[in-house]
């Protein structure tokens, strides 16, 4: 859900490819280089200076610093809300991982580093977690952080009145009485979750979850200000009015525009924070956002589709493609709506068999993606990729082996069969259905129309099961394997094929309380490949350019969560 | 002249309210709504969410609240997709920023294209008609969606002279390739106008009579020829300074100026009916408004029309 707007924003423009491929891409580095401290200038009004002096070297590394720590960047497109309780997109993640602080921060490696809290401790059935919070962390307003900002933030995020789009999160974290509280059957003290002092949060769970600790990394666990959202009601998060307690504070914000974000002085780490402001910028087009970071308004942007092998040629050194945590997929209706032949399992894998991922990943995107042959994303945390036996065959073989199937279920060049896909409007996924389509002609004789949706309508037919073959894609709420394979079972929400095996129910409610789990998970992606509810056909990854001026970027972090606090920027030679 | 005016602001009201109604209607029979997403809601979270915004009321009494917002407070309601913004919101920041750029690419068309039409009327088939009717035939077939990224590569890639989108409260280097973009294939047509209809006046027995009396060109096209020229213009200017308005759903997006075109195309793509329904009341009674004063130009440059 992370990449909903990524994937649902039409881009307004295209922005005609004769001009991109006219590029001269040689004579724009030199310019960009030239351009770059007076395109800078003319876009900060008023910068910053404080503290850049101060850094003059990196303090472990030694480097030399950038007299002018600010960081500058593209997003899509504005972020629905930056209220920790309300937000809802991975942008807006960004911006929140800056001005707010949670119980525990991710290191630039994703692993679990303290952040409010300095450490916790877990009872022995796993259900009891104990965080013990740092005295020193203030709010920007120089007020004491408390286990009571966070006892507050997170019975606002569950409670009816906020109505949070997010307050699923607080269920997903198995907090007792979580369901109730957010459906208005019990009152938002009932939550398991409490401030035994003013240091000491006492959180309480109804199952345990071996990655639960990772969870509270997420914004929508960050404290928030009762003071403020009780004196501005809606308007607290408006510049001036946003009390925050993370490394910076919310200076300006014009909606589809930009957010200006600078460094907090009450933030208990100040002295080790290096970039001094971090601007994003609303720019919906990407080779819009493209050619200005070419010509130095922007130190990062994301690549546009097909065009990470030229920009990595021309500029190796500023292009950046690392594996992200969300799988692309395509779903098969198992309900009777479908069309009948899709109810044969044999079908259904045949078409998986018969997409040759390779060329998908290598033709098609050429960012870097990895072709999938499982769910789960093979970059998750703890995860080993089974060994499914159509991962190690060659495409031949899958052919072969696909068209026995089709020829075993009864369909060939005397009985074709005819399928319809959706997918909804975008260019990428456009090429990937028809380069797929063309696979099934070829390899099995399968005709495929092909039905493009707009992405509300899409939606709304695939959650119907009004529907025979549909494009989706999956990202983790946190880095475990369950975040994907939990949409296989059969009361999941999400479960768009309405798959149903009592084993792969068994094996995933068993998984959560193991220490242990990779053989279950092990067996429910087996399992999938057999029964073929889904086509898995590529894990995602980040694709970036990067100004090689700007150190410090979580390029290890699965989920490709960053936080400006971490980066700084070296002076140039 | 007054009750020309009254009825027709009279008309407006019954107008504005069919749209309303109209674009609500549509709007709701369009498939999704605010809150789906790739992750549907939980039915509990969902049901807090349309509390909240009332979506869970009949549909007539969603409309009826609705339109009695708007009339009695001028309340457009919430934003569904900005959470914590109200469509007032919305339209207080975005609506000047899209006001100054269709004001001036307005001014920029209507100056640029009336100046080139009248020289190359005057100047028939000399070498200055020529070049004027190629720049406007040029220019019109360069749609500003064309424009923009040819004015970003050349201006920001390539001369680094301006920077390549922003708004930044409105400074000048922010407004010139967006207000040239927007304005270009309206000046085109503002020229083109001009120039067939000076050529019509200019025929005329009443120019001729003035040319007799030996009256200097100057004084015949400023005094006699001009304000006949210009009705056809006229009745173009109205819906072009809408279209200007609209128009910015583009340069607003390219150029991320903030401005509501974003917000509008959005709205729509989102399911976030109330911005929706704001931008497009908005945009529906300033037709109404610039319809109306062209009107009323039209009858204070033409003494034959009388209402």
């Amino acid at each position: 859900m992370y990449y909903q707007l990524l994937e649902g924003a039409q881009v307004l423009l295209k922005n005609s490819d004769h001009l991109k491929d006219s590029y001269n891409w040689e004579r724009y580095m030199t310019l960009k280089t030239a351009l770059k401290t007076s395109t800078a200038a003319l876009l900060l009004m008023g910068g910053t200076q404080a503290f850049a002096d101060a850094h003059a070297t990196h303090p472990t590394t030694g480097e030399t610093l950038a007299s002018d720590q600010t960081f500058i960047y593209r997003d899509l497109d504005e972020s629905p809300s930056i209220d920790p309780g309300v937000a809802e997109d991975s942008a807006g993640g960004d911006i929140l991982r800056d001005l707010f602080e949670g119980l525990m921060n991710q290191a630039p490696d994703g692993s679990l580093i303290p952040g409010v809290a300095t450490g916790f401790t877990v009872s022995d059935d796993n259900l009891v977690y104990t965080f013990t919070l740092r005295d020193n962390a203030k709010w920007s307003n120089g007020d004491t952080v408390t286990a009571g900002d966070f006892e507050y933030a997170w019975k606002r995020a569950a409670s009816p009145e906020l109505a949070s789009p997010y307050s699923w999160y607080i269920e997903l974290m198995s907090l007792e009485n979580a369901s109730a509280v957010i459906a208005g059957e019990m009152g938002t003290d009932t939550l398991g979750v409490s401030a035994l002092d003013d240091t000491t949060l006492e959180v309480r769970l109804t199952q345990p979850l071996p990655y639960f600790a990772q969870m509270v990394t997420h914004f929508t666990t960050f404290p928030v200000p009762q003071s403020a959202i009780e004196a501005h009601g809606d308007d607290w998060t408006k510049p001036g009015n946003m009390v925050s307690n993370g490394a910076y504070m919310l200076t300006e914000h014009v909606p589809q525009e930009k957010l200006v974000r600078e460094r907090n002085v009450n933030y208990w780490d100040n002295d080790n924070t290096i970039i001094d402001k971090t601007v994003s910028l609303i720019i919906n087009d990407e080779n819009v956002a493209l050619t200005r970071y070419l010509a130095g308004e922007l130190d990062r942007t994301d690549v546009p589709a097909g065009q990470y092998p030229s920009l990595s040629e021309q500029y190796p050194a500023e292009t950046m493609s690392v594996p992200l945590s969300c799988s692309y997929y395509y779903t098969v209706n198992m309900t009777d709506t479908t069309n009948p032949a899709l109810l044969d399992a044999n079908v259904r894998k045949a078409l998986s068999l018969a997409v040759d991922r390779d060329i998908i990943v290598n033709n098609v995107l050429a960012g870097g993606q990895a072709a999938a042959y499982t769910f789960t994303h093979w970059a998750t945390a703890g995860f080993e990729t089974p060994d499914i036996p159509m991962a190690s065959m060659t495409q031949a073989e899958r052919n072969e082996m696909a068209k026995s199937l089709m020829a075993d279920a009864g369909y060939g060049s005397d009985n074709p069969l005819s399928l319809d896909l959706i997918y909804n409007t975008s260019e990428s996924h456009k090429s990937i259905a028809v380069a797929i389509s063309q696979m099934w002609k070829q390899t099995l004789g399968v005709t495929t129309g092909l039905d493009n949706q707009e992405w509300q309508t899409f939606l709304e037919t695939r959650g119907n099961q009004d529907y025979q073959i549909a494009r989706a894609g999956w990202c983790a709420d946190y880095n475990e394997a369950s975040t994907f394979l939990d949409l296989m079972q059969s009361d999941s929400g999400y479960n768009d094929a309405q798959y149903t095996n009592a084993e792969v129910d068994a094996l995933l409610a068993e998984a959560k309380t193991s220490n242990n789990p990779q053989a279950n998970y092990d067996r429910v992606e087996e399992l999938v490949a057999i029964d073929t509810p889904i086509i898995p056909i590529y894990h995602y990854a980040a694709v970036k350019m990067l100004d090689d001026d700007v150190m410090g970027w979580p390029r290890e972090n699965f989920q490709q969560n960053w936080y400006s606090k971490d980066l700084y920027k070296v002076a140039g030679e | 002249m007054f009750s020309f005016v009254a009825r027709r602001l009279a008309v407006a009201v019954p107008t504005l309210l069919i749209l309303v109604v109209i674009s609500f209607v549509l709007m709701y029979a369009a498939p999704g709504g605010p809150f789906n997403s790739e992750r549907p809601l939980p039915p509990e979270v969902l049901a807090n969410i349309e509390a909240k915004y009332g979506l869970d009321d009949p549909f007539w009494r969603q409309i009826v609240n609705y339109v009695v917002g708007v009339v009695t407070q001028f309340d457009f309601g919430p934003s569904f997709q900005y959470k914590s913004r109200s469509v007032n919101d919305i339209i207080a920041q975005g609506f000047p920023v899209t006001l100054t750029i269709g004001f001036w690419s307005f001014v920029v068309a209507m100056t640029a294209g009336v100046s080139l039409g009248i020289a190359a009327a005057i100047k028939q088939n000399s070498w200055l008609d020529y070049l004027a009717v190629g720049i406007s035939i040029g220019a019109q077939v360069l749609p500003n969606f064309v424009m923009a990224p040819i004015l970003l590569l050349t201006f920001t890639l390539w001369l680094g002279w301006l920077p390549g989108g922003g708004w930044n409260g409105g400074q000048w280097q922010h407004l010139i390739m967006p207000v040239v973009a927007l304005s270009t294939s309206y000046m085109a047509s503002i020229a083109r106008i001009t120039r067939s209809s000076m050529l019509e006046v200019l025929n005329t027995n009443f120019i001729r009579t003035a040319q007799a009396k030996g009256l200097p060109m100057r004084r015949v096209i400023w005094k006699h020829a001009m304000k006949p020229a210009m009705l056809p213009v006229l009745s173009y200017l109205g819906p072009a300074f809408v279209g200007m308005i609209t128009g910015s759903v583009v340069i607003d997006s390219f150029f991320s100026t903030g401005g509501i075109g974003t917000f509008f195309v959005n709205s729509a793509f989102n399911r976030d009916y109330s911005v929706m329904m704001g931008i497009t009341i908005l945009v529906g009674a300033l037709t109404i408004v610039f319809n109306l004063l062209v009107d009323v130009l039209y009858a204070w440059i033409d003494p034959k029309i009388r209402y």
